[in-house]
């Protein structure tokens, strides 16, 4: 087992390493350069070359990229030229905020999407399993931003239930009520559209769990329906489930992207989004990197969560 | 069925708690002397020489003063930290007379000595705290030669050539006087400790979250009527709209045009005001049809910017005559008429150059500053062209890219671009982007490039002129032959606007389009 997880460690530096190279040379090729970005109107080409040089951006690229990777190596990211403070604080604290959001949104719609898919497929062509479906279908096709206005629209400028944005409340203490008020909205608008999949797929799975055979011995041993459903058939549908929950984690951490921007919530893709419009490359880079390496180790867990429901898989 | 059953009950359960939890507290509801305002994105730095963006400018001039500053509700510069000042025969040497016994947020006090270390800060590559820069609008001083102490309350400037836009360069944001004591404690870290002479005082940063400023009880113009002000940046429109409708927010800055009818009534106030900022089409002066000066001026006559103003950007926009914004009061000439809408006189005009169902290339940006809503205005603008027989291609950029395609120039790719230019003196937009010297090549922004000698002399003698009414009679000149040459399509003139709701006072907006909250009160 520990040396399955060594292996699945190792390789993912050459993956690592490509994403550094990928990323450095899309910020260098993409038109626009930071400099005139920051002078807008003002960016003649000697205010251009000024700036550049003083940004460090008039070396040529191989030994721009060594030094990036080489500083990021020893954990300096650099300065962010937007933001004026280092790269490395502001993608950590965006990141963290990120996680929190999409951490609670991927619990939800695990939680939700596998309940919803096992009572499903209980009950198949039962009202439950129609009402589910219908519920999944609406969820699935309902974009997650638009559903995420809609939802302050109605609970933040109508009924005034939650706070329409942010995280934390600009006055007041920052308590766990706090931010559970703050986290509601966006995390439910997140988590729709991927409940819906996971439900999708949890039950149709399950469908094809249930009808083996050992649950007909299950059954005919006499082992109570409840039981059987949620103890026999959902352990053995979890091996197909596992990795679209790993799947839907990545579409969940993406998906954060709109809803951040909506609710204004401090997160890490909103911050990619503007960075990238201001040819923050520095700060692009960090950000792509931390998220990158995320995906990277949330797919080694999956994988071996998946090897240790299924020891075939370790080989 | 037990399974269903346990399952409807536990989630009504979850539910009642959840609104037992959250279902209490109605959000909103500011707090009273505090100012909740909703900008429009973080903030880069708090450090006035070394940010560019109008958003930062909205919280800088609060925290600082400059030496000068625009007098209400117009352009032209007062005194402010500077009490009073003398202008050489010359235009060499500005003698300034400061203001006594104003000290910083920080305790120690303003003198020439701390307008001396301002200057050089930005200017000098050898000053010991050059490096807590780059400085990307120090250009605006770079005629400053030397600034010479005179005495404690005396600071000369001397320049390299008369340069009349000088004293209203040190009204903008750039010319904002910081302690220097200060940067010597913070360094780089300078611009997120701030420290300036201004009404509020810098209180909290918490990033992505909010900028929190204080009174400033000693503040030499006067004590603030409000406690505290809070900047949060909003960046989305649409969730900025919901925050003040939902009371997140007192003030909201940049209102988009569609969401402007959710203000009306009792409870917002609307505030608006023309700046100085100009929407225009570049047009390719030196290849293709736009050559001809007939066709330039049927473009002018072909496109409505009445609907343009008045539906693509629902009022908040007026139209444009010339290439002076009439924000710039004093420098604006009164009887320049915009291009009548009149699609039988462009035809004629284009019969007459020989340039029926020309082919044109059109640059179209997707969205940046001062742009408006650069796409449905360009598609507006090509159905008006389609109309008089020209035969309009779009393509469309992203800003940066944008930029990187017009700025050095037009030449061998375009016809005409969209460009929109924000500008705090009126020499500034025609002297880099409408004289034979700034082409392209030269390091200007003449990316049509359109040469008139008569106008390359009047932009130099009104840089040179000290006397205002020298300056506005040159301006005005060069304003009514720009007209007639017509290098660009005039089409707008932005209106700024923010929505207050009923709780704030005194506020209005000016035609800097900075936010000025000394006077604003808040119940």
């Amino acid at each position: 087992m520990g040396g399955y997880i060594l292996r699945r460690l190792l390789s993912a530096v050459p993956v690592l390493l490509g994403i550094t190279v990928i990323v450095f040379l899309i910020m260098a090729l993409i038109p626009g350069d930071p400099a005139t970005a920051i002078l807008g109107s003002y960016a003649t080409p000697e205010n251009v070359a000024r700036i550049n040089r003083e940004l460090g951006l008039d070396a040529p690229l191989w030994r721009q990229y060594l030094i990036w990777l080489g500083n990021m190596l020893q954990g300096d990211f650099g300065q962010s030229f937007a933001l004026n403070r280092p790269v490395l604080d502001e993608v950590l604290e965006r990141f963290g905020a990120t996680l929190i959001l999409a951490g609670t949104a991927f619990v939800l719609c695990a939680l939700l999407g596998v309940i919803a898919g096992t009572i499903s497929a209980a009950n198949q062509y039962g009202w439950a399993d129609k009402a589910i479906t219908f519920a999944v279908l609406l969820g699935i096709s309902i974009p997650s931003f638009f559903l995420g206005m809609m939802m302050i629209l109605l609970f933040a400028v109508r009924l005034r239930w939650f706070p329409v944005s942010g995280m934390w409340p600009i006055y007041g203490a920052r308590d766990a009520a706090a931010l559970i008020s703050h986290l509601a909205m966006p995390a439910l608008a997140l988590a729709v559209v991927a409940t819906g999949v996971i439900a999708r797929l949890s039950r149709s799975a399950l469908l094809e769990v249930l009808r083996q055979d050992f649950i007909r011995t299950a059954r005919a041993k006499g082992v109570h329906e409840r039981s059987v459903i949620w103890r026999h058939a959902l352990r053995a549908a979890m091996v197909s489930i596992l990795p679209v929950l790993g799947i839907q984690a990545g579409f969940v951490l993406s998906g954060a992207v709109y809803i951040e921007i909506v609710f204004q919530w401090p997160g890490i893709g909103r911050m990619l989004v503007d960075a990238i419009l201001r040819r923050d490359i520095l700060l692009v880079q960090g950000g792509v990197i931390v998220v990158a390496a995320c995906y990277v180790f949330f797919n080694i867990i999956v994988d071996v969560a998946q090897s240790l429901l299924d020891p075939r898989i370790r080989t | 069925m037990s399974i269903g059953h346990l399952t409807r009950r536990s989630l009504l359960a979850a539910g009642t708690a959840l609104t037992m939890a959250l279902g209490a507290p109605a959000f909103a509801q500011t707090p009273p002397g505090v100012l909740v305002v909703g900008q429009i994105a973080e903030p880069k730095a708090l450090d006035p020489a070394a940010v560019t963006a109008v958003n930062d400018f909205r919280i800088l001039m609060n925290v600082y003063d400059g030496l000068v500053r625009y007098k209400d509700g117009t352009l032209e510069v007062e005194p402010a930290l500077a009490t009073d000042w003398e202008i050489s025969e010359d235009g060499t040497e500005y003698t300034f007379t400061l203001r006594e016994g104003v000290t910083f947020h920080d305790g120690s006090s303003f003198d020439a000595e701390a307008v001396k270390f301002n200057f050089d800060r930005m200017l000098d590559e050898s000053h010991p705290y050059y490096d807590t820069g780059p400085f990307p609008l120090s250009f605006f001083f770079s005629a400053i030669e030397e600034v010479e102490v005179v005495d404690p309350t005396t600071v000369k400037f001397v320049l390299n050539e008369p340069y009349a836009p000088f004293l209203s360069n040190l009204a903008y944001p750039t010319g904002l006087i910081v302690s220097p004591a200060a940067v010597e404690e913070h360094g780089s870290e300078f611009g997120r400790n701030p420290s300036g002479t201004g009404p509020f005082k810098f209180a909290e940063w918490r990033p992505n979250e909010a900028v929190v400023v204080e009174a400033n009880p000693d503040y030499w113009d006067g004590a603030p009527q409000l406690e505290a002000v809070v900047f949060r940046p909003i960046t989305d429109a649409s969730t900025r709209t919901a925050e003040m409708l939902a009371g997140g927010i007192d003030l909201m800055v940049e209102v988009p045009p569609v969401a402007l009818s959710q203000f009306e009534g009792e409870s917002y106030q609307l505030h608006e005001q023309a700046g100085p900022h100009l929407w225009f089409l570049i047009l390719n002066a030196k290849e293709g049809p736009f050559a001809d000066k007939l066709v330039r001026q049927a473009a002018n006559y072909a496109i409505d910017k009445e609907a343009i103003v008045n539906e693509v950007l629902e009022g908040t926009a007026e139209v444009a005559a010339g290439p002076t914004p009439p924000a710039f009061a004093w420098a604006y000439n009164e009887d320049l008429e915009p291009y009548p809408y009149d699609p039988e006189k462009a035809r004629e005009l284009i019969a007459e150059a020989g340039a029926e169902g020309a082919e044109l290339t059109f640059y179209v940006t997707e969205g940046g500053s001062g742009m408006l809503d650069p796409v449905a205005m360009g598609t507006a603008i090509q159905a008006d062209l389609e109309a008089v027989g020209f035969d309009v291609a779009i393509e469309t950029y992203e800003w940066n890219t944008f930029l990187g395609e017009v700025n050095p120039g037009l030449e061998g790719k375009a016809d005409m671009a969209e460009m929109a230019w924000m500008t705090n003196d009126p020499d500034t937009l025609p002297f880099l982007a409408l004289r034979s010297e700034a082409f392209p090549d030269q390091g200007g922004f003449n990316s049509g490039y359109y040469s008139n000698p008569k106008v390359d002399e009047l932009l130099e003698q009104a840089r040179r002129a000290t006397d205002q009414e020298e300056r506005a009679r040159l301006y005005k000149e060069m304003q009514e032959i720009v007209h007639e040459d017509a290098p660009w399509v005039f089409v707008a003139n932005w209106k700024q606007n923010a929505v207050t709701n009923d709780r704030v006072e005194n506020f209005d907006l000016q035609p800097s389009f900075f936010l000025l909250l000394d006077d604003v009160a808040k119940n």
